[in-house]
């Protein structure tokens, strides 16, 4: 079936199979930033904006997304550079494979929430898993990232 | 400008961050045949027959394998250096499996629909044999897992598989039973630890093409380019010379990726249909049908004298290699080499034991490997000696460790899989580190316990470990710099960064030696046909070992530019001072620029290309050092255990990147947390994996890991590069042992079978309070 | 899990048609689980046109769309009140933002999934279902019955009773499964306590609720002995998230917990 996504700001006409995920799909268009990790929704490296909310684009229909906005990390270049800035300063980035969905997740969180605790941080982004770095690098960059920018 | 010792970002992370196509997947051939590998449902079991037809007439389908297509030859595929101290016992594809998961066919099709289609057409009639699932009770089984004639040692490693066995080793200093004897105090005890998956988030993934050349070029998410060469071409019987091997940016190793995976069938389907392919591993492919960590069972002696001096130790170790025994012998001997030193003053040692095969999904190189088993271990065992003498630990601990410049004998026993380099400590800051994690986590206060709110109780525990810096004559490093126009160079190396960021600590060292910025070293690796050669990424040798490469190449290169700066200047080599950026001579009368110099040996006089290459080969493993110090908190209700804060003192000698060198610490403790709190491994009745997803394996979120507290003692080790030793595993080493020793602490539990579970912790609460009430 | 035909509809009649025109039709809430599932699929309904992923609050009531997600009513300002926030901290802890902004509240009901942690809550409150052809039930009487297979789940509506309200669960990690939960419920004239997770799906403590309105005061005798009646009356299982006897200890003790916080 073809689906009207809008991906990034550009409304696409996609080809997709009523049983296909959005990961697939993405994947195939050449989205690359978007990875695969676990395919059961557990690891948040397929991460992507559906209108604006994060979702696991594992786990989400393809046809279900027909009229929204998807966004990857191709589509949030400017804020992903700048956040990668505060990785840099706390020896947070290690392999990189979680990043692109991680800057997207806090992308998205930094609209949803004013000023938020470490405790709510960690909240929002608990399904954003990632075996390098330990995640207290993450979290230093994240709060030096909210408290330059809010 | 100084780039050694400086914490700088690394120099991919904004590109990854902003999702650039980077990864093995990424990098595919668009047109890929998809690879489907048919995955064995038994654990041991003979292919009567295995009939393709079918399945490759499917439409779309261009090629289904089996054993019957591929030469019996059997290789290991751990990526070690050659010849491998690990079996060769591993076909491509062979008429017998061994484990659930094991291979048994593969097809390539067109798209990933068709293959899987096709992999269900496949008709097998299996021979179903009764496996081995115990590892207690591999040794001397009736049942031989590995029968076939043609797998062999490659050198004596107590290779026996009758027996079941895939390694064994023994060794003593002193005797032990002698020493135990005359001790005041003995203790005796085992110690279980499990098979830890290593869940880097990229999967394992492969593919391959054939270049305009008619070449196999290989991508390969893999921590051992240049191993993964060498083993294809034995596997596969095809000329080394036309393979390359280009590792792209790998999401995550951590041992995991050491081993070879899905480039044996990405390079069989095209060599076989000239067609570029891929392979993805699903993730319950990456838990059953990869590698894990060696499950291993420690029966430990311990001899002491009443005032606390360390007397004697025996360690006793069955390792379970699973099916296939990659690693088996050097992971196993890690377990004594790297941790038996750090109580190097007593009387004497043993350390032995058997590394078995069972039909379990095959263990192979994690992080840490053998150490951090033989960590939790001993140092579990030491606060129990401890207790026994009514000592305090640390103060036990400062009375037997080791200490700089000291030596231990084992050093010149044991290495990884052959003998051992004879050496002293020369950076030995372990006195410090545990002075100063002392004092970090306020130990006065808080030992053994302090009680918490209404149920809770707090703990505080502790544990030192040690590891190596690669492996001295055996694993060797190379490095290529090349100076282009405009005064800016190609720092080409074989290292293999997997995230831990090798290519950026390594163009700072080269970029420190030639006093350049670091925008100027940019850097090429991993790539077979076009870097020089380097061992990989293991072992914790590539700041040691790459990195006093690069400092040998740098320095080659330096003296190339001096030469060449005095010919320019008309004047001796001796009279010239370089800066990184001007040659002058020393009254200032004469000077050109770099970027001058260059150009003209590029385009206008003298031309030529500089290029300096060197290598280097250790010739010692000097250990890194550290504390670790650990704050629990217990509800004596549930069992939960919580980590409060971890402090961790390391002793790496110098920092080439403070920062990553941090996250290298961090990362690790992670890991050992999880090992040690979360992750738990759980078999069925059948042999098949339970815990073979992210539902069900769980590694710990940032809910669970939220204090850490790194830092590094001031050391310098004179044969590093800049005075660094290795920082990528140690950190993993004390969580199991300083979280154990913790929870006894608080709450008098001691857990000697790893993971850690609440439910154990709160069996173990209500059995002494069952044992409190029946004494009263 | 495959999927033959995908329909959007239009209306609920329609909806229905297409579930009773095959046995193999399915209506595909957020669609996050269907990928475990081995089934085929031959219609696949989405009712995401139907306007029905709304969370409406009456003086009486939530009345909360069956295509609303877990997100939406985690964060409903209202519902974050509402009994001490009971159905918000429940969801709050459901794995990550990403499954939850997916899943919704009526598939999580519908599915009966025996480690919800929101099914077990919304038992304690006065939780009620709507379904297109039967009508108006209650959560327990769908809980306990198989007849509404063949209907589609359109509201869960949840009256505004006015009490205090603690859900506690036990994870491993912060994003797994409970290994158990549960939620107690009291005001002047009823308690009510609910176990999930068991690893069977949620059931109410009868006993144990009968207990505790039997009583006038509660000492910590009574706290205590109300536990322990229903970690007895609530049968549990052993999975690979813990074994009985752990469950069975746990819920005593996470009820005397949520009853301390509630009887406080």
């Amino acid at each position: 079936m073809k689906v009207q996504l809008t991906i990034n700001g550009y409304k696409k006409e996609i080809e997709v199979k009523p049983d296909e995920y959005l990961l697939d799909t993405l994947r195939n268009s050449n989205y690359l930033s978007v990875k695969r990790g676990c395919d059961s929704s557990s690891c948040g490296v397929c991460t992507v904006l559906l209108d604006g909310k994060p979702i696991a684009s594992c786990s989400y229909l393809s046809v279900k997304a027909e009229g929204h906005e998807i966004t990857t990390a191709e589509g949030i270049q400017k804020e992903a550079a700048q956040i990668s800035a505060y990785f840099g300063d706390e020896g947070a980035d290690q392999c990189g494979f979680c990043n692109p969905a991680l800057a997207l997740t806090i992308y998205a969180m930094k609209r949803e929430l004013s000023d938020p605790t470490d405790e709510e941080i960690r909240d929002y982004l608990v399904g954003n898993l990632c075996r390098c770095s330990g995640y207290v690098g993450q979290q230093r960059a994240i709060r030096a990232y909210l408290e330059d920018t809010l | 400008m100084k780039n050694v010792n400086r914490g700088l970002p690394s120099i991919d992370g904004k590109g990854l961050m902003m999702g650039k196509p980077a990864y093995t997947d990424d990098l595919a051939e668009p047109n890929s045949l998809i690879i489907k590998v048919l995955r064995s449902p038994h654990p041991f079991a003979k292919i009567k027959k295995i009939d393709t037809k079918i399945a490759s007439e499917v439409n779309g389908v261009e090629c289904v394998l089996t054993y019957k297509d591929f030469s019996r030859i059997p290789v290991t595929r751990a990526g070690q250096g050659y010849p491998e101290p690990s079996p060769h016992d591993k076909f491509v594809l062979d008429n017998y499996v061994r484990h659930i998961g094991d291979e048994v066919a593969i097809v390539a099709a067109v798209d990933l629909i068709t293959a899987q289609k096709a992999i269900k057409l496949i008709e097998v009639e299996y021979e179903v044999l009764e496996p081995i699932l115990d590892f207690e009770d591999a040794y001397n089984n009736k049942i031989i897992i590995h029968d076939e004639p043609e797998i062999h040692e490659m050198f004596p490693i107590g290779f026996e598989p009758k027996k079941n066995i895939a390694a064994a080793y023994d060794m003593h200093v002193g005797n032990v039973d002698e020493t135990l004897k005359n001790c005041d105090v003995v203790l005796e005890t085992s110690f279980y630890s499990q098979a830890q998956a290593h869940v880097m988030m990229e999967p394992h993934t492969a593919n391959a093409r054939i270049d305009c050349y008619g070449r196999l070029v290989i991508y390969s998410s893999t921590q051992t380019p240049y191993h993964v060469r060498r083993i294809i071409s034995q596997a596969l019987d095809y000329p080394l010379s036309k393979i390359r091997v280009i590792k792209p940016r790998v999401g995550g190793g951590f041992g995991g990726k050491q081993c070879i995976h899905g480039e044996f069938f990405v390079s069989a389907v095209t060599l076989r249909t000239g067609k570029p392919s891929k392979l993805v591993y699903t993730r319950k492919e990456v838990f059953e049908s990869s590698f894990s960590r060696h499950p291993m069972r420690f029966d430990v002696k311990l001899g002491a004298t009443k005032d606390g001096i360390l007397k004697g130790i025996d360690v006793n170790v069955l390792s379970d290699t699973g099916a296939y025994g990659e690693h088996a012998l050097t992971v196993f001997m890690v377990a004594g080499a790297k941790v038996l030193p750090l109580y190097n003053k007593v009387d004497s040692v043993r350390f032995g034991g058997k590394v078995v095969y069972t039909n379990h999904t095959p263990a192979g190189a994690f992080r840490g490997y053998g150490a951090i088993q033989g960590n939790y271990a001993l140092e579990s065992a030491i606060d129990m000696m401890c207790e026994k003498l009514v000592i305090d630990p640390i103060t036990f601990r400062e009375k037997n460790m080791i200490k700089e410049g000291e030596t231990s004998p084992i050093f010149k026993i044991m290495g990884e899989g052959t003998e051992g380099i004879e050496m002293s400590v020369e950076s030995c800051k372990l006195e410090y580190c545990v002075k100063r994690g002392r004092e970090l986590i306020n130990w006065k206060e808080k030992y053994p316990f302090v009680k918490g709110k209404s149920s809770k109780v707090r703990g505080v525990g502790m544990a030192i470990a040690m590891q190596g810096s690669g492996i001295p004559y055996i694993d060797m490093a190379s490095a290529m710099i090349k100076l282009n126009d405009d005064g800016f160079y190609n720092l080409i190396i074989g290292a293999t960064d997997i995230g831990q960021g090798s290519d950026t600590i390594l163009a700072q060292i080269a970029a420190e030696v030639l006093e350049t910025d670091l925008d100027k070293m940019i850097v090429y690796s991993s790539d077979t046909d076009l870097a020089p050669f380097d061992c990989g990424a293991y072992a914790s040798s590539t700041t040691y070992v790459s990195g006093n490469a690069v400092v040998k190449a740098a320095k080659n290169m330096r003296k190339m530019l001096i030469k060449e700066g005095a010919r320019s200047l008309g004047v001796k080599e001796e009279e010239i001072i370089f800066d990184g950026k001007l040659f002058q001579t020393e009254d200032e009368k004469k000077s050109i620029t770099l970027s001058d110099l260059s150009n003209h040996l590029f385009y206008s006089e003298d031309q030529q290309q500089l290029v300096a290459t060197n290598s280097y080969v250790g010739t010692k493993s000097p250990p890194p050092f550290m504390a670790g110090y650990v704050e629990v908190e217990v509800d004596t209700e549930t069992g939960v255990v919580k980590v409060l804060d971890y402090i961790a003192v390391v002793d790496c000698g110098t920092t080439i990147n403070p920062l990553l060198a941090l996250g290298q610490v961090e990362g690790a403790l992670a890991q050992g947390i999880g090992m040690t709190l979360y992750e738990e491994v759980l078999y069925n009745q059948r042999g098949g994996l339970i815990s073979n997803n992210l539902m069900t394996y769980r590694i710990p979120t940032r809910k669970e890991i939220t204090n850490m507290n790194v830092e590094f003692a001031d050391s310098y080790e004179e044969s590093g590069p800049y005075g660094a030793k290795s920082v990528g595993e140690i950190g993993i080493d004390t969580p199991p042992a300083a979280i154990c020793n913790a929870i006894y602490n608080a709450v008098g539990v001691r857990i000697q079978s790893l993971p850690v579970t609440a439910e154990n912790v709160l069996m173990g609460i209500l059995k002494n309070k069952e044992k409190r009430n029946e004494k009263q | 899990m495959k999927i033959n035909n995908y329909h959007k509809v239009n209306t609920l009649d329609e909806a229905y048609a297409l579930l009773t025109s095959d046995k193999s039709s399915s209506i595909i809430a957020g669609g996050a689980w269907l990928k475990f599932s081995k089934k085929t699929i031959e219609n696949a309904i989405d009712l995401s046109n139907l306007n029905l992923d709304q969370i409406v609050e009456t003086k009486e009531a939530f009345e909360i769309g069956c295509m609303t997600t877990l997100r939406q009513v985690e964060v409903n300002k209202s519902l974050m009140t509402f009994c001490n926030g009971v159905i918000t901290k429940s969801i709050n802890e459901i794995m990550g933002v990403q499954i939850r902004n997916i899943a919704t509240i009526g598939g999580t009901v519908s599915g009966k999934y025996g480690f919800s942690d929101l099914i077990t809550p919304l038992l304690v409150l006065d939780t009620k279902l709507q379904f297109y052809k039967n009508g108006i039930i209650t959560l327990e009487e769908f809980l306990n019955s198989k007849d509404f297979k063949n209907d589609i789940l359109v509201k869960i509506i949840i009256s505004k009773k006015i009490g205090k309200a603690k859900f506690i669960s036990m994870k491993k990690t912060s994003n797994d499964f409970s290994v158990i939960n549960t939620a107690v419920f009291k005001n002047k004239e009823e308690c009510k306590i609910a176990v999930g997770a068991r690893p069977n799906g949620a059931l109410l403590a009868i006993k144990a609720m009968e207990f505790l309105d039997n009583n006038k005061t509660y000492s910590e005798e009574v706290i205590n002995e109300c536990a322990s009646i229903a970690s007895k009356e609530i049968p549990f299982g052993s999975n690979i998230r813990g074994s009985k006897e752990y469950r069975i200890e746990l819920c005593r003790v996470l009820i005397k917990r949520g009853l301390q916080e509630v009887l406080k």
